[in-house]
């Protein structure tokens, strides 16, 4: 029997209100969600990737119970985690992190780094200060900053610099499972490369798994074993990364990959650009949400929503074509 | 040379901050022909931008100052225009479009009003004519059901939407130059495709000159047919567009390509370690004596540390600014 996953999603479902009031009903319901269902091992990287709008973003913060989800279950080693009481969520919860975009945004101005860093530790066992010091101190040599920079405030820092602190502050725990946004989108192609090593370092050493949300195809593709792509709230296609730029099954991921400029100017096929843009979820289109954009779309794909079903061994895709045959 | 269109000499730009005045722009040079993409590359605080709003007179005084340099537009010092001048070729001869499309459009003002304005600015048109052609743009952008939409704000339109409204803002005057800060850096892949598609369309219709900035290495390999390339504040290398991608000479732009993740780059089942630079780049404030690229550097010896060096022609078209020129046996194989 295969080892059980270290995390369980299933048919995870999240739909925002918006308008309405206190007493009013919601106007509308934003779909940010519909329907999700994946699996993560342990020491895997898992990536999310998909436009802005996807709801690759709140399927990562639902997996915190950062934001509650409508339905759906999600289970972190064998256990159910939304129907946990806080005290018992809140000890499960140390054994997941997470880290920001936003390296300016996300961490407090008016705290040291050694505050910064060991702040989830006073949510648990609460280790004498010369010992939170040393953790700290020991945390910073991890991810490359210097044992001087612990009474440092963040604006003294560089993005890098302040992604790493970011980083330092999510092992500090020392956790099973990160869930990093997009955590070199904010910087700098140099800068972004050492993150990206650091990220994989220290997945090696602390057998760490990675729910990597992002946008940037190649990013994910460099540093994932698996990738869901997401396309208006709903995974349309599940696959390893090696196959997934090289034989994208589903014409969403086709697109996607097609529209990426790749840096080689011999290589003179202007980027692909795929007519239109994301449909509203408030409204999301009757069957596959991406019938609208497809240049494949028959019928079939304008009345029912495929489901996302195993086309070959670990590839799984959410579209009709595949059904009996791939796409040519 | 009657090709050349644009011809920024020397230029050096300077902010007075509290610890001191720093040159965000230090002795920048080159130029720009008629027809031509001109990319110009680095990564956050290299100067590009600076450089760029340099051009059209942007950069608000105090604290900027321009220490030196000339901005050739057509053979007229751009630097020593009028205000109102300057205002006469700025948005008709030469117009921008910039990274953000909210912030850069006025979000008071229907969108027609604001692509007929160049119209009525510059070329005299009434309002009715004006907004005629603002419509006829609109629809060239490809807005879908453009002349319904010219009473719209820009809070209604997608971020793409937005840009494409820039866009057509920009062309409505049929600019000679097109300055394109970060065109695409806040847009998803697609629209970016879309929007840089158009973005070629469009010139080679008008037949413009397109300066485009930007730190994704993939659209200037798409776009541009030669690429400066900046790092603080100064331009370090200079080459056509195949040399700089299969030939790079300043370590600088090697350390940039190779730290890239590249699609499809994955080898069965093994992702490669990216090789990445070390460090960080120096602060606009701090004086370093010799090349600014010396304490990232895996080539540097004595010499990058006592004198700056200059410009050096590498090939046909190709410069850069590094002492290996001069001293090849310094390369070493492995970095």
């Amino acid at each position: 029997m295969p080892e059980a996953p270290l995390l369980q999603v299933t048919d995870l479902v999240k739909h925002f209100p918006q308008g309405g009031g206190v007493l009013a009903k919601p106007k509308a319901w934003v779909k940010a969600v519909s329907g999700v269902t994946f699996a993560i091992h342990r020491g895997e990287s898992f990536g999310l990737v998909g436009e802005s709008g996807c709801g690759k973003t709140t399927v990562g913060r639902m997996v915190l119970r950062l934001i509650e989800p409508t339905s759906g279950r999600i289970e972190f080693d064998g256990r159910g985690i939304l129907q946990l009481n806080r005290k018992d969520f809140g000890r499960l919860r140390r054994r997941m992190q997470i880290i920001f975009q936003d390296p300016y945004s996300s961490l407090d101005p008016r705290m040291t780094v050694e505050q910064i860093i060991t702040e989830p530790l006073l949510a648990g066992g609460r280790p004498p200060r010369a010992e939170r010091r040393r953790i700290a101190e020991e945390l910073l040599g991890k991810v490359g900053l210097r044992g001087a920079d612990l009474d440092k405030y963040p604006h003294e820092f560089s993005g890098g610099q302040r992604q790493r602190i970011g980083i330092a502050r999510a092992l500090c725990v020392r956790p099973e499972l990160i869930v990093a946004d997009e955590p070199v989108s904010a910087l700098d192609v140099s800068i972004q490369a050492q993150v990206i090593n650091l990220l994989q370092d220290l997945q090696r050493e602390f057998g760490l798994s990675y729910i990597f949300i992002s946008h940037d195809l190649s990013v994910v593709e460099h540093i994932c074993n698996r990738v869901a792509v997401m396309y208006l709230g709903s995974i349309v296609e599940l696959a390893s990364t090696d196959v997934f730029s090289r034989k994208p099954r589903h014409p969403y991921t086709e697109a996607l990959l097609a529209a990426v400029p790749f840096p080689d100017p011999h290589r003179n096929a202007a980027p692909f650009a795929m007519e239109g843009d994301v449909p509203s979820p408030i409204n999301p289109p009757p069957g596959c949400p991406f019938h609208p954009r497809c240049r494949y779309a028959f019928e079939l794909c304008r009345v029912e929503k495929p489901a996302l079903i195993p086309a070959v061994e670990d590839h799984s895709v959410a579209c009709w074509l595949n059904e009996d045959r791939g796409i040519e | 040379m009657s090709d050349c269109l644009l011809g920024i000499e020397d230029l050096s730009v300077s902010f007075g901050t509290p610890e001191g005045s720093a040159r965000a722009v230090d002795r920048v040079s080159f130029a720009l022909n008629r027809g031509e993409t001109l990319g110009v590359v680095g990564e956050s605080g290299c100067g590009k931008s600076v450089t760029s709003l340099s051009i059209l007179g942007l950069i608000p005084s105090p604290p900027g100052a321009t220490d030196s340099g000339r901005i050739l537009f057509e053979g007229r010092n751009l630097l020593e225009l009028k205000p109102k001048d300057l205002r006469r070729i700025r948005g008709r001869d030469i117009s921008m479009i910039f990274q953000e499309p909210m912030t850069s459009l006025n979000p008071v003002l229907p969108i027609g009003r604001q692509v007929a304005e160049p119209l009525m600015v510059h070329c005299g048109l009434s309002n009715a004519q004006a907004l005629a052609q603002a419509a006829e743009w609109l629809e060239r952008v490809k807005i879908p059901a453009a002349r319904r939409r010219l009473d719209d704000y820009p809070h209604q339109m997608s971020g793409g939407m937005r840009q494409r409204v820039m866009i057509a803002m920009a062309m409505v005057c049929r600019p000679k130059l097109l300055i394109a800060d970060e065109p695409t850096t806040a847009l998803d892949v697609t629209i970016q495709a879309q929007i840089l598609s158009l973005m070629v369309g469009l010139k080679e219709e008008i037949g413009m000159s397109l300066l485009l900035i930007t730190h994704n290495l993939g659209v200037v390999a798409q776009m541009a047919s030669r690429v400066v390339v900046m790092y603080a504040g100064q331009v370090v290398e200079e080459a056509p567009v195949a040399d700089l991608f299969d030939r790079p000479f300043h370590p600088y732009t090697q350390g940039l390509l190779r730290s890239m993740p590249r699609l499809g780059g994955r080898s069965a089942g093994h992702a490669h370690r990216l090789t990445e630079i070390p460090g960080i780049v120096p602060a606009i404030t701090e004086t370093l004596i010799g090349c600014k690229f010396t304490a990232r550097c895996p080539h540097a010896f004595d010499r990058c540390r006592e004198k700056a060096p200059d410009l050096f022609r590498i090939r046909q078209g190709q410069q850069a600014r590094c002492w290996l020129k001069e001293s090849p046996e310094r390369r070493r194989a492995d970095a």
